[in-house]
């Protein structure tokens, strides 16, 4: 997004991740390397393939959001309600100040409100057509978190619902860059989801990529031999974008910039063979940013933790930056510890990557320590790394073939 | 991002619609203002408070999907892979010939793969009996039908594309968004090739109960033929629909550089948020004025150009009275003057697809010189004042059309379509 004079900030955050409630809280558990992932609770998963999860620990929607809101929604909108109220305060941005229409809010969404879907359909099938609630309609579709949100708080500007699988959470973002590019003041951005149904799960058994392992430390290891799927998790985050002199023009702090976005196709389910792709969306991004591989001082990784689709993204990593520089760049994947939240995952690395950009350390991918590393990467594993980074790539790939990159960069003292 | 802004052309239309399926009967259809609204045959929907629809008779082989293929998508993506391979002929695009990186897929769809989702939930949980559904009974394909990612991915594998691929998700605009977003990468810079739709078959227990329990749907079940009823005072809600269409749009200069012929121009497209209620829509219409004052700014077009209005027209009392007021906001006096007709009333709703549907129904109507009707307007409600083209189609030369959708969650959107004219359109 270079070359443009309006240049997209994000000038606040919210998160919830199985780690815990908060942008801080779960940026400081990603530095300490803690892990959120245990036991399914959410539903009897005893006699299922899956026994493992990222769930968030103590959310109780009536500690957030009025009683009517919590009865119209699927959890995936609580989430995204939660994190978008969060973003704004740290924002400390009022809506009501901008003009009309100049606010608007893009999420990415990929399981929708399965939860409550699931329960009108039993209603629907073990009752009656005349038992299925007045909000069914309203809760599960994949557009109700942008909906609910935008009525939430008056935003009348461009507004948006991407699905692009896990890939969502950046997307989301570099579309609210460009909104931002055009002329919009401030967009809320992200994605959160709610996908532990005990029939959201059961559709993905198929696909043969999540983690049945049962030792929570040991259930997703990317990168590493011992690596056998991925662990699903529910979370995400919300970003508030705004234009760069607007935003310190109202005295914000502007807390990272979007620089660049880029997304190309590696077909579906084709993560085993993502790297050009992959490759292909970082160069796209860093176009935008208008900056070299070189200036990339740290890669948060999409880390699938399937053996062949991390060896596809470390081949992704070796045509981006040469054989040499992809061992050498650091490389971290916070959600080993958070759980993979599908459309929120993106979004939960945009957060850790802005604390991370602020505050001089990379967060490590936590329980690699002990693994054998399959792969010759420079991961930051154990303890976080006084590495000061400047400029972070975030890559993204979902199931449905999307890959995406992020180039954000530390926000500095302006343009 | 600040290049300059392309112009993007449409080279391609392909439509899997109610009554008709292929371009050619579609069009036959808005010509003859025949309705495809009937007693619904997709599953057995006695007990149920509506049992209308506006199904498509739609065969899987015929339409050219392989058997694997038809086994493997859910319907509503085969709809789109059908429209798509009519779109891609009729623009005579050679997609393995392209850059497969500068070529994307932008699709919409409210409901994704519910309707499959449902039918095998119900046989995992044994007719809902087991919260916890043994998943043995699931099909192991049904990580495909998830999530409407796969949609956009089933596409682009059929073309080979490799650039921006994205499932657009935004209710009853997600047509028009998705066409909208393809717009705007061709504008920007991008993508040379998008091809960008639309496709939902939402035609299930689930959905047909959920606008039950909220009365959005008509219950006018002894004359489907005649329920969808946009701007009549005895409309009683929409007529739920499936279907797809797809377009291919173009950066101007690449198809004139292969020749192609362009049936027109994409010149704007707008999205605003009524950030009311997520169903509910306010009497003013100010944000669907907002996203058509935007459109039209963007296409560098006056009200008093628009010489068509293609309607949401959902059938609804409270879309056709909030759309009326917001075509008076944002076209004035010209409001009075123009024709405005809704496609719904024929080809029922459709929820995602049908705005994609409705803009392959406005390049046809510019490329044949005819405004399609507004079917079963028998009895105009005296709230709705504006042209609604009743019953008949008329002929009359079209330039510039603008389409716009509603939806729940409060989402405005609106598309201009342009005719280049023939200067545009010389070789360079």
């Amino acid at each position: 997004m270079t070359g443009t004079t309006r240049r997209p900030v994000i000038t606040g955050m919210g998160a919830l991740a199985s780690t815990g409630i908060g942008a801080d809280v779960v940026g400081r558990a990603a530095r300490e390397g803690l892990s959120g992932i245990g036991p399914i609770t959410r539903y009897p998963a005893a006699g299922t393939p899956l026994s493992l999860a990222g769930e968030i620990p103590d959310f109780d929607p009536l500690e957030h959001l009025e009683g009517p809101v919590v009865a119209q929604t699927d959890r995936f909108t609580q989430l995204a309600l939660t994190a978008s109220d969060m973003a704004l305060k740290d924002a400390g941005l009022t809506p009501a100040e901008l003009a009309p229409y100049s606010f608007g809010v893009v999420t990415a969404s990929c399981a929708g409100g399965v939860e409550f879907g699931q329960k009108e359909i039993e209603r629907l099938w073990s009752r009656g057509p005349s038992h299925v609630g007045p909000y069914q309609s309203i809760a599960w579709f994949y557009a109700a978190s942008t909906g609910q949100i935008s009525i939430r708080h008056g935003l009348k500007g461009p507004s948006g619902v991407l699905v692009t699988d896990e890939a969502g959470g950046l997307d989301a973002l570099g579309c609210a860059g460009r909104e931002i590019a055009r002329g919009t003041a401030a967009m809320l951005a992200g994605g959160a989801e709610a996908p532990l149904s005990p029939f959201s799960m059961a559709c993905q058994f198929g696909h043969g990529l999540l983690s049945t392992a049962r030792d929570p430390e040991r259930a997703y290891l990317p990168f590493t031999r011992a690596a056998s799927g991925f662990v699903p998790a529910e979370g995400g985050a919300m970003a508030v974008v705004e234009e760069e002199r607007a935003a310190r023009a109202r005295g914000a702090v502007p807390r990272a910039v979007i620089l660049g976005h880029g997304t190309a196709f590696a077909g579906m389910l084709r993560f085993d063979r993502s790297a050009e792709a992959l490759a292909a969306a970082a160069r796209m991004a860093l176009a935008e940013a208008g900056l070299s591989p070189a200036a990339v001082d740290v890669v948060f990784a999409d880390a699938l933790g399937v053996p062949e689709a991390d060896a596809a993204e470390v081949r992704a990593l070796r045509l981006l930056f040469g054989a040499r520089r992809a061992e050498e760049v650091p490389v971290t994947a916070p959600k080993a510890g958070t759980g993979r939240a599908y459309s929120g995952a993106g979004a939960l690395d945009v957060t850790l990557a802005v604390l991370s950009l602020e505050q001089g350390l990379v967060p490590p991918a936590p329980h690699l320590d002990g693994a054998e590393p399959a792969l010759p990467l420079n991961l930051v594993t154990g303890r976080a790394r006084p590495l000061r980074p400047r400029t972070a790539l975030l890559l993204a790939r979902g199931l449905s073939g999307s890959c995406s990159a992020l180039v954000l960069q530390r926000a500095g003292d302006g343009p | 991002m600040r290049s300059a802004a392309r112009p993007v052309a449409v080279t391609g239309t392909g439509v899997v619609a109610p009554g008709a399926t292929g371009r050619a009967a579609f069009r036959e259809l808005l010509a003859a203002g025949r309705t495809a609204t009937r007693a619904i045959t997709l599953f057995d929907a006695s007990g149920f408070r509506s049992r209308i629809a506006a199904e498509c008779d739609f065969d899987p082989q015929a339409a050219g999907l392989s058997a694997r293929e038809a086994g493997r998508m859910d319907r509503y993506v085969q709809f789109a892979v059908a429209a798509v391979r009519e779109a891609v002929a009729d623009a005579g695009l050679d997609t393995a010939a392209g850059d497969p990186w500068r070529t994307g897929v932008s699709m919409g769809s409210a409901v994704g793969g519910t309707t499959r989702l449902e039918a095998d939930y119900v046989v995992a949980s044994d007719r809902g009996r087991d919260w916890v559904v043994d998943h043995r009974y699931v099909s192991p394909f049904l990580y495909r039908v998830f999530s409407p990612g796969p949609l956009a991915g089933e596409v682009a594998e059929l073309l080979g594309a490799r650039g921006v691929v994205h499932t657009v998700s935004t209710g009853c605009t997600s047509g028009l968004d998705a066409i909208g977003y393809a717009f705007q990468c061709i504008r920007e810079g991008r993508a040379d090739v998008m091809v960008a739709g639309a496709a939902d078959s939402p035609i299930s227990p689930i959905t047909v109960s959920c606008f039950d329990a909220i009365r959005a749907t008509s219950a006018r079940n002894d004359a489907p033929e005649s329920a969808s009823r946009p701007f009549d005072r005895e409309r009683d809600g929409f007529v739920l629909g499936e279907g797809a269409a797809a377009l291919v749009l173009e950066d101007l200069e690449h198809a004139r550089r292969r020749g192609a012929e362009v049936h027109c121009l994409i010149g704007g497209f707008a999205t605003r948020s009524n950030a009311y209620h997520m169903t509910g829509l306010t009497r003013e219409g100010l944000e669907m004025a907002e996203a058509v004052e935007q459109a039209l700014a963007q296409a560098r077009r006056r009200p008093e150009e628009v010489d068509y209005v293609n309607a949401h027209g959902s059938g609804t009392q409270q879309n056709d009275r909030h759309e009326t007021a917001a075509f008076k906001r944002s076209l004035g006096a010209h409001a009075r003057r123009v024709p405005v007709s809704s496609v719904k009333s024929m080809v029922g709703h459709s929820l995602g697809a049908i705005g994609a549907i409705e803009l392959a129904a406005c390049v046809l109507a510019m490329d044949e010189g005819m405004v399609p009707p507004t079917a079963n307007l028998e009895h105009p409600d005296p709230e709705c004042d504006l042209d609604y083209v009743p019953m008949t189609a008329r002929s009359q030369r079209l330039d510039t059309v603008l389409s716009v959708g509603s939806g729940f969650g409060g989402f405005q959107s609106a598309v201009v379509l342009d005719r280049p004219d023939r200067k545009v359109l010389q070789p360079s």
